[in-house]
C-alpha cells in the first residue's frame, strides 16, 4: 500500500455534501485513499452507500437511512446509532453499529456480517438473502420476516411475529419471543448449529455462550400451497 | 375468470342465466372441487371500456394534415430529463414492460431484448433479478427494484439504464406475487436465494421503506448508489393515480409508470385481476391533472400501460398526455404466445390457441412462459425477437399514421382535442367530449 492509501481520509459531513463523499468511497475502487473517517454525519442518509471496495471506514455519530446500503466489501464501523434500512441489502464486508438500528436493518443483505450492539427493531433481517446478522439486544417485531437465507442471531429478546413465512434462514435467539410467526417452529439445535453460532458470535466479538440460544427455522409448511393450510395464510 | 370452453350447447327454451352462466358455473364447482382460487396469467380478460371506445378526429378544413410517407411525424422520446445525468433516449415511443426471468424462459427475456434494442426502444428486467442474456441483447435495460429483492445487487444496478422502483401492477394493486414451484428451475432458485421447487412469495410492500417520505430517502439511496448517472422511475398501479403520482413526483421520480387493470401478469389470483384497479384510459387523464398542477407534465415523464394492443392505442394514450407507453401482453404474442401452430399442444392442455392464460403453470407449449428446457428449446429467441420488431415498427406506423392524419409532426403532440368519446362512459373517463356533441360527462355542466 501507498502512504495515500494507509493515510486516513476524514471528511466532515457538515461542509461535504453526501454525493460529494459517496462519489468519492465509490472512486476508491479504483485507488486512492482506503481508510475513512467520517465525521459530523448528522443523521444524514445513505452515507456510504453502495461502497464497492474492501475500504475501512469509520463513522462517528449517528446516521440517517440506508447508511452502508449494498455494501461490498467494506468494513463500516458506526460510532452511533443507524436510520432505516442500515446495510440493506449488503453483499459483502461487515456494518457494526455501536448503538441502536431502526426497522429493517440489514434487509435483504445477501451476505456479509452486520452487527448492532444495542437493540434492533422491527423487521430486523426481513427478506434476508444470506446475510449474518447479530443482534447484541433485542429485535423488534417481523423480525426476520420471509428470511432466505443466512442466520439471525439475537442475544436479547424477539418481538412478535418472528421469522414469519420463513424460508432456510437460521435464527437463534438467547431470550426470550413474544410470539412465532407463521410457518416457524423452534428446531433442533445440533452440532453444525452450535459451531455455526459460535463463530457468529466470535465473529462479531460477543461474549455469549452459544448453548444458551434455542434455535428457531422454518416448519416447511407453506412451501407449496396446500388448501389445508389455509388458515396460515 | 379462466377460460373453460363453450361446453353443451343450449338451445330454444334452455335459457342461460346471465349470472350464473357457464363459466360461473365451472369456476363454482371447480373451486368446490379444489378449494383454490382460480391463478392465471395474461390480463383482464372482462370487457371494460378503454381506447376502442375513444375516436380520433382526422383534420379537415379546420385542420390541416400532414402528408403521409412524406411529412416528417417524429417519435423520438427522451425520459429521466430531471435529475439524471444520463437519460433515456428511445427512438419511438413504446417500451417493453417489465416481466421476470423465471415467469418467461431466457430465451424469451433474450428475444425481448433483441427485438426492443432493434428498433431503438427499452425492456425492463422483472422480478427475478437481470440475465446476462438481456443485458447483452437489451441496448436500453430498465432494472427493477421490487420488494422481493430477488438478485438484487448493486453491481447490476450501476450497469442498468434507468432504475424503475415498482410500488404496483395493474393486474393486481395491492398485491405481492407468486412464481409456483413447478416453474422453479436450479437456475431459477440461484437467482432467487431459495430452495429448487418450493412457491416462491414475493411481498406486497417494501422490505425497508413505508410511505412516500421514505419513498423520496430511498430513491436519494439509488442516485447516490449510481452517482445520480441513471433515471429513476416510479410504478404505480392505476387505483388513485392523481394522489400516487404525486406522491411519486415528490419523491423525486423522472419517470412515472402508470399501468392500469388491464395491465398482464405471469401469475395472479383471477379476482384480482378482474375486479382491483381502473382501466388506464381513466387513469391518465387524473395523472396528467396532477403532473400538470405540479408543473411537471412532460418534466417528468409518464409512461403508461395496460392493455395496449396498436398503434390507436398508442396514439390515443399520447393524445391523453402520455410521453410513452409500455407493452406486455402484447409482446409476448408477438413473440409468438398462443400462436394457432401449438393449438394440439393447448388441447392437451385443456385451453386452445387464443385463450391460453395458464403462465403460471410453466408448460407454455410455444416455450414462453416456462423454464422447461425443452419447451424453452422450441423458442427461437432470434426468430421471435425479428418478430417483436416487425410489430412494434407496424404500431410505430400506424400511430404515425394517426398523428398525421390529425396534422401532428411528432406524435407527442397528439391532445385531447383530437380525441372524442364513443360512449358516455368513455367520454367521462378519458375527459373528452361525446362524439357530435360538446358534452363532457363528469365535469359538473362544463364543457371541457
Amino acid at each position: 500500500m501507498t502512504a495515500t492509501e494507509t493515510a486516513v481520509e476524514t471528511v466532515d459531513l457538515t461542509d461535504t455534501p453526501i454525493r460529494e463523499l459517496n462519489q468519492r468511497l465509490h472512486d476508491a475502487a479504483e485507488g486512492g485513499p482506503q481508510r475513512w473517517r467520517i465525521i459530523h454525519p448528522g443523521g444524514i442518509h445513505a452515507i456510504a452507500a453502495g461502497v464497492n471496495a474492501p475500504l475501512e471506514i469509520d463513522i462517528d455519530g449517528h446516521v440517517g437511512y440506508y447508511c452502508a446500503g449494498m455494501n461490498k466489501e467494506a468494513q463500516v464501523r458506526i460510532h452511533g446509532s443507524a436510520g432505516v434500512g442500515l446495510a440493506e441489502n449488503i453483499m459483502s464486508g461487515s456494518v457494526i453499529v455501536d448503538g441502536d438500528a431502526s426497522q429493517s436493518a440489514a434487509a435483504t443483505g445477501r451476505g456479509g456480517l452486520v452487527v448492532v450492539r444495542g437493540n434492533a427493531a422491527a423487521r430486523c433481517g426481513i427478506s434476508m438473502k444470506g446475510v449474518n446478522i447479530v443482534v447484541e439486544g433485542n429485535v423488534g417485531h417481523l423480525s426476520g420476516f420471509m428470511a432466505q437465507k443466512g442466520a439471525l442471531v439475537v442475544c436479547g429478546d424477539a418481538g412478535e411475529a418472528l421469522g414469519d413465512s420463513i424460508y432456510e434462514t437460521h435464527i437463534y435467539v438467547r431470550g426470550s419471543v413474544a410470539e412465532l410467526g407463521a410457518d416457524c417452529i423452534e428446531k433442533e439445535f445440533g452440532d453444525f448449529h452450535l459451531a455455526e453460532l459460535t463463530g457468529l458470535l466470535a465473529e462479531a466479538g460477543v461474549d455469549c455462550d452459544a448453548a444458551d440460544f434455542k434455535r428457531y427455522g422454518s416448519a416447511r409448511k407453506l412451501y407449496n400451497f396446500d388448501i389445508d393450510n389455509a388458515d396460515a395464510y | 375468470m379462466a377460460d373453460h370452453g363453450e361446453g353443451p350447447a343450449g338451445g330454444i327454451g334452455m335459457r342461460e342465466s346471465a349470472l350464473f352462466d357457464r363459466n360461473v358455473i365451472h369456476e363454482i364447482q371447480r373451486k368446490a372441487r379444489e378449494g383454490i382460487y382460480d391463478i392465471r396469467g395474461f390480463g383482464a380478460k372482462r370487457k371494460v371500456p378503454h381506447f376502442d371506445d375513444l375516436l380520433m378526429l382526422g383534420a379537415s378544413v379546420s385542420r390541416y394534415p400532414l402528408e403521409g410517407y412524406r411529412e416528417r411525424c417524429n417519435t423520438a422520446v427522451t425520459l429521466g430529463t430531471r435529475f439524471a445525468k444520463n437519460p433515456i433516449e428511445l427512438d419511438i415511443p413504446i417500451t417493453i414492460a417489465g416481466m421476470s426471468f423465471g415467469a418467461l424462459s431466457a430465451q424469451a427475456k433474450e428475444a425481448l431484448g433483441r427485438g426492443a434494442t432493434v428498433v431503438g426502444t427499452s425492456t425492463t428486467t422483472g422480478d427475478g433479478g437481470m440475465t446476462e442474456e438481456e443485458r447483452g441483447h437489451s441496448e436500453k435495460l430498465v432494472y427493477q427494484l421490487l420488494p422481493s429483492r430477488y438478485g438484487m445487487n448493486p453491481d447490476d444496478l450501476r450497469r442498468a439504464d434507468a432504475i424503475e422502483v415498482v410500488i404496483g401492477q395493474g393486474a393486481k394493486p395491492g398485491g405481492g406475487g407468486m412464481l409456483l414451484g413447478q416453474k422453479i428451475s436450479d437456475r431459477v432458485a440461484e437467482m432467487r436465494d431459495l430452495p429448487k421447487g418450493i412457491d416462491q412469495r414475493s411481498a406486497c410492500r417494501h422490505p425497508d421503506w413505508t410511505g412516500p417520505d421514505d419513498l423520496e430517502i430511498k430513491i436519494g439511496e439509488l442516485r447516490e448508489i449510481t452517482d445520480w448517472r441513471v433515471p429513476i422511475y416510479v410504478k404505480i398501479a392505476a387505483s388513485r393515480p392523481y394522489f400516487d403520482v404525486a406522491l411519486a413526483v415528490k419523491a423525486g421520480a423522472d419517470v412515472v409508470v402508470l399501468d392500469g387493470m388491464e395491465g398482464g401478469t405471469a401469475a395472479t389470483q383471477d379476482v384480482f385481476i378482474e375486479h382491483v384497479g381502473i382501466p388506464i384510459m381513466s387513469a391518465i387523464p387524473e395523472a396528467v391533472d396532477s403532473l400538470k398542477e405540479l408543473g411537471m407534465h412532460r418534466k417528468v415523464q409518464l409512461i403508461v400501460s395496460g392493455g395496449i394492443r396498436t398503434g390507436a392505442d398508442v396514439a390515443k394514450a399520447l393524445a391523453l398526455g402520455a410521453d410513452a407507453v409500455s407493452i406486455g401482453v402484447a409482446a409476448i404474442i408477438a413473440l409468438g404466445d398462443n400462436a394457432p401452430e401449438y393449438q394440439e399442444e393447448y388441447e392437451k392442455l385443456g385451453s386452445s390457441a387464443g385463450y391460453y392464460d395458464a403462465w403460471h403453470e410453466g408448460r407454455d407449449p410455444a416455450g414462453i412462459s416456462t423454464q422447461d428446457e425443452e419447451l424453452g428449446k422450441r423458442f427461437n429467441a432470434e426468430l421471435g425477437g425479428r418478430r417483436l420488431a416487425n410489430y412494434l415498427r407496424a404500431m410505430v406506423l400506424e400511430t404515425q399514421t394517426l398523428a398525421r392524419a390529425c396534422g401532428k409532426s411528432d406524435v407527442r403532440n397528439l391532445e385531447p382535442e383530437d380525441l372524442v368519446g364513443l360512449t358516455i362512459e368513455a367520454a367521462a373517463m378519458a375527459r373528452v367530449p361525446l362524439a357530435g356533441t360538446k358534452w363532457i360527462p363528469g365535469l359538473d355542466g362544463k364543457t371541457g
